[in-house]
C-alpha cells in the first residue's frame, strides 16, 4: 500500500518520484515535500549518529486519507520518502524497514551503473520494477 | 465473423484493406486455414499462449508467423489482445487480418493500438509495400525457391529501398549478407540485421514452410509444412531467407530448443569479436573491466546514454560496477542489437545470462578457443584479417569506431606476436614439461604466449619422439644405477661400495651413481650409437676414468674421442692394470644371475679398454710432466743468470 514512494536527493531535489496512479500525484509531491521538513528537523536534532535507518513516522497528515509518511536517510543524505495509505493492516515497523532497505539496496545498484551521473534523475527500469513491485505488493 | 466485435478493429481494416492487402491477407490466411481446419491458430489455446512467443514454441501456423515477424513478444502479445485475444480467442479471418496490419504497424514503427489500423492514411504505404512484397512472397514457388531476404522492415529509412532490391535478390546472397557477426557483404541490407542466431528462430518458422531441409530446433509442432506458408507476410520472409541460410551455415547447433530467443543468442563468431575487445580492454580474461573503462568503450558505440544505462543494467547481473567476459560480451551483444534495430529486451534473455555464456562457453574454453584461433593465426597475417574482417563487419552494424578499435587490437596482435617470440625459444627449451603444462598455460592468463605454447607445443610433440631418448637416458644415469640397483640385488651395491671407494670402482651400477655426473659428456655418444648398450657400458666406463681421479675433465674429454673409437675395440687389448680393480667384483659378480654376469663381464671388457686407454693417456701426461719441469729448471736458470744484472 506504499502509495508513493519518492527519492530525494542530498540537495533536496527529487531524484525520483512514483505514485500509484490512481492517486493524484501532486498531492503526494506535496505531502513530499512538506516531510522533508520534518526529516531536516530530525537530522538536526539528532546530530551525530544518525547513520543508519531513521524512521520518520508522521502519523496522520490528513484525517481523512489516513496517510502515513515514512522516511529514511542514507549516509549520503540521500532521502527515501514513502507514503503509505494505513486505511488496510497497519504495516509493521519491519515491514517498512525492510522495505525501506530494499529500495536502498535497488539504489546501490543505480549506482553501480557507470552510465548513471549521481544527481540524475533515475530512470533505470529495474528500480521502476523494484519499486512497482513495492506498491503493488504493498497494496 | 464477429465483425461487429472486431468494433474498432474489425470494422476498420476490412475496409481499409487495399487490394493487395486484402489479397495478400487472404492468402496467408488461407494458408493458416489450411494448415488447420478452419481457422488459423490451431490450437486457440496455443495461439493465445504462443503470442506472447516466448517460452511455448508451440503451435499453430499463426503463431509462427507472428514470431517470425521478429517482433518482441510483448508486442505481439498487444497485437493479439488487441485483435484477438479480446475475442474468443482463436483467429479468424478478421482477427487475423487485423492482426497482420498490426503486425505491420510495429514494424514500421508505429505503436500496436486500434487507432494504428485505423488511420489508413500514414499506414498504407508500409503495408502496402509490404504486401507487395509478400505478394512476391506469395508465391510459393518463389517461396520455396528463394529465399528473398528483405531484411526487416522498421523504421530504418532504408527499409523501402531495400525491400525493392531484396525482393529481388537470390537466396545465395543471404549467407553473405551473414547477420551479425559478419556482415560484411552487405553493409547497406544491415541496416536491421537481424542477428543471426536469431533466425533460427524465423528458420523453424519458415522452416516447414520450406522443404528446404533446416533441422531447426524443432519443427516446432509444425506438421503442416506447406500450408504454413504463411509468411507470406513479408516480415517473416524477410527475416527467413536470411536466417535460413545463416543459420543453416551456422547456427543449426544453436537453435537448441530451450531458448527461443534467437535475436539474443551469440554466435561464435561473435562471442570471438567480443571475447577479442573484452581483451583489448583488460587482458585478463578471467579478471573484469571497470565501469568507468566500461563506460567510455561502449560510449563510443553513439548509443544514447540512458539506452546504455539500460543495457548496462540488463548485463551487469551482479551489480558489482564491473564486467567480466561474459557480462561484457551480453552487453555487447545488446548493444549491437539496439544498433541495429533492435528494441532492447525488457529482462536478460537467458542466452544472454553469464550463466548460460559461461556453461555454454566455458571460460577455459574461451581461452582454449582463443589459443586456438591464436594458434591458427599465428601467421601473424591470418589474426590480423580476421580482426579486420570482423571488425569491418562490425562497423557496419555498429558504428565502432573502428580505426581506433584496429588500433587497439593492431597493438594487441602486435603485443601477442611479440609475446609470442619470445616465449618461442622458452617453449622449445621446455620441451617435456609443455606437453603436461599445456593444459595450465591454457587456462594461466594471457600473459604468456598461449599461442606460442600452442604452436610450440605441437613442434614439441614432433620432436619429442627423437629427443627423449638421450635425455631420459642422461637423467636416467642417475636413475639408471637406481634402476640397476634394482636390477642387480641389492647386495651387490653394499658389497660392491665396500670394494671400491665411492667414485671409481665400484661395480657397474653402483659406479653409475657416482659417476654419472663425470660420465654424462661420455654418455652422449655412447647412447647415441646403443642405448641399450651404452646403459650398459656407461656404468663400466664411468668406472675407468672414476679409477684415476685426478683430471677428471681432461680424461673425459679425452674419453669421448677415444671411446668412440675405442669403444669397439675388444676389452682384451686392457692391460693388467685394471684386471685387479676388476677381478675384485669379480667374485662379488659370479653370486649374480648369468644374464648379470654377462652384463659385467661385457662391462669389464668395457673397462679394460678404458683403462688400457687411460693408462695410456697417463704415461703421455707424465712426460709432458717432465718436460715441462725440464723448461721451469732451464727458465729458472735463466732467470738467476739474469738477476744478478737486474739486482744491480
Amino acid at each position: 500500500m506504499a502509495v508513493c514512494i519518492a527519492v530525494i536527493a542530498k540537495e533536496n531535489y527529487p531524484l525520483y518520484i512514483r505514485s500509484t496512479p490512481t492517486e493524484n500525484e501532486l498531492k503526494f509531491h506535496y505531502m513530499v515535500h512538506t516531510s522533508l521538513d520534518v526529516v531536516d528537523e530530525k537530522i538536526s536534532a539528532m546530530g551525530k549518529a544518525l547513520v543508519d535507518q531513521r524512521e520518520l513516522y508522521l502519523g496522520l497528515l490528513y484525517p481523512t486519507e489516513d496517510y502515513k509518511v515514512y522516511d529514511y536517510v542514507t549516509n549520503s543524505k540521500v532521502k527515501f520518502v514513502m507514503v503509505v495509505d494505513s486505511s488496510n493492516t497497519a504495516l509493521r515497523d519491519n515491514e517498512i524497514r525492510s522495505m525501506f532497505r530494499k529500495l536502498h539496496n535497488s539504489y546501490t545498484d543505480v549506482m553501480c551503473n557507470p552510465f548513471y551521473n549521481p544527481g540524475d534523475r533515475i530512470q533505470s527500469r529495474a528500480f521502476d520494477n523494484m519499486v512497482t513491485s513495492m506498491m503493488i505488493q504493498v497494496c | 465473423m464477429e465483425v461487429a466485435a472486431g468494433g474498432g478493429c474489425g470494422a476498420g481494416p476490412p475496409l481499409l484493406l487495399s487490394e493487395s492487402e486484402q489479397q495478400c491477407y487472404s492468402e496467408l490466411f488461407a494458408r493458416c486455414a489450411g494448415a488447420a481446419s478452419g481457422s488459423p491458430g490451431p490450437g486457440p489455446p496455443e495461439a493465445t499462449r504462443v503470442a506472447p512467443g516466448t517460452a511455448t514454441a508451440a503451435a499453430g501456423p499463426v503463431a509462427d508467423l507472428f514470431r517470425a515477424s521478429q517482433l518482441p513478444p510483448e508486442t505481439l502479445h498487444q497485437i493479439t489482445e488487441l485483435c484477438g485475444a479480446k475475442r474468443v480467442g482463436y483467429f479468424g479471418p478478421t482477427q487475423f487480418y487485423v492482426a497482420l496490419k498490426l503486425i505491420a504497424a510495429a514494424q514500421s514503427g508505429l505503436p500496436v493500438r486500434t487507432e494504428s489500423i485505423k488511420c489508413e492514411l500514414p499506414l498504407p504505404r508500409f503495408v502496402m509495400s509490404k504486401s507487395d512484397a509478400e505478394i512476391r512472397f506469395g508465391n510459393p514457388a518463389e517461396l520455396h525457391g528463394k529465399k528473398v531476404q528483405i531484411p526487416y522492415l522498421t523504421t530504418e529509412k532504408n527499409s523501402l529501398k531495400r525491400m525493392d532490391d531484396e525482393d529481388k535478390q537470390q537466396e545465395t546472397p543471404s549467407p553473405t549478407m551473414s547477420p551479425l557477426a559478419s556482415p560484411p557483404s552487405s553493409p547497406p541490407h544491415y541496416q536491421r540485421v537481424s542477428l543471426s542466431h536469431g533466425y533460427s528462430k524465423l528458420r523453424s518458422g519458415t522452416e516447414q514452410m520450406q522443404p528446404a531441409s533446416y533441422e531447426t530446433r524443432q519443427p516446432i509442432g509444425q506438421p503442416e509444412g506447406s500450408s504454413s506458408e504463411g509468411p507470406g507476410s513479408k516480415p517473416l520472409r524477410r527475416q527467413a531467407s536470411l536466417i535460413r541460410s545463416f543459420s543453416v551455415e551456422r547456427e543449426l547447433q544453436d537453435n537448441s530448443i530451450n531458448y527461443p530467443d534467437e535475436p539474443w543468442r551469440i554466435t561464435e563468431e561473435q562471442r570471438e569479436y567480443y571475447v577479442n575487445q573484452f581483451r583489448s580492454l583488460q587482458p585478463d580474461p578471467n579478471s573484469f573491466i571497470s565501469g568507468s573503462v566500461a563506460k567510455n568503450f561502449f560510449t563510443k558505440s553513439k548509443l544514447s546514454i540512458p539506452e546504455l544505462s539500460y543495457i548496462w543494467e540488463l548485463s551487469d547481473a551482479d551489480c558489482d560496477g564491473a564486467l567480466t567476459l561474459p557480462e561484457f560480451c551480453a552487453a555487447f551483444h545488446l548493444i549491437v542489437a539496439r544498433k541495429n534495430g533492435y528494441p532492447l529486451p525488457e529482462g536478460l534473455p537467458p542466452t544472454l545470462q553469464p550463466e548460460y555464456l559461461q556453461a555454454a562457453f566455458p571460460k577455459s574454453k574461451w581461452e582454449c578457443a582463443i589459443f586456438d584461433s591464436y594458434s591458427e593465426s599465428m601467421p601473424a597475417n591470418q589474426q590480423p584479417c580476421d580482426l579486420n574482417r570482423m571488425e569491418t563487419s562490425v562497423k557496419d552494424m555498429a558504428d565502432f569506431p573502428v580505426p581506433t578499435q584496429d588500433a587497439t587490437t593492431g597493438d594487441d596482435k602486435q603485443a601477442l606476436k611479440s609475446t609470442v617470440t619470445e616465449p618461442l625459444p622458452k617453449d622449445l627449451s621446455e620441451d617435456t614439461a609443455t606437453s603436461k603444462d599445456y593444459n595450465s598455460l591454457k587456462a594461466r592468463p594471457r600473459s604468456r604466449s598461449y599461442s606460442s605454447t600452442s604452436i610450440e607445443e605441437t613442434m614439441k610433440r614432433g620432436e619429442d619422439p627423437p629427443t627423449p631418448p638421450p635425455r631420459p637416458q642422461k637423467t636416467h644415469s642417475r636413475a639408471s644405477s637406481l634402476d640397476l640397483n634394482k636390477v642387480f640385488q641389492p647386495s651387490v651395491p653394499a658389497t660392491n661400495s665396500g670394494l671400491l671407494p665411492p667414485p671409481p670402482a665400484l661395480p657397474p651400477r653402483p659406479c653409475q651413481t657416482q659417476s654419472e655426473p663425470v660420465t654424462e659428456a661420455d654418455l652422449h655418444p655412447q647412447l647415441n650409437r646403443a642405448p641399450s648398450q651404452a646403459a650398459e657400458s656407461s656404468p663400466a666406463k664411468k668406472d675407468a676414468p672414476h679409477a684415476q681421479p685426478p683430471s677428471k675433465p681432461i680424461r673425459r674429454k679425452f674419453r669421448t674421442e677415444n671411446q668412440t673409437t675405442e669403444s669397439q675395440e675388444p676389452a682384451a687389448a686392457v692391460g693388467g692394470a685394471a684386471s685387479a680393480a676388476v677381478v675384485k667384483p669379480h667374485p662379488t659378480v659370479q653370486k649374480q644371475s648369468s644374464k648379470q654376469k654377462k652384463a659385467i663381464q661385457t662391462a669389464i671388457r668395457k673397462n679394460k679398454e678404458a683403462n688400457a686407454v687411460l693408462a695410456r693417456l697417463n704415461s703421455e701426461l707424465q712426460q709432458q710432466l717432465k718436460e715441462v719441469h725440464q723448461e721451469r729448471i732451464a727458465l729458472e736458470n735463466q732467470l738467476e743468470q739474469l738477476r744478478p744484472v737486474t739486482v744491480l
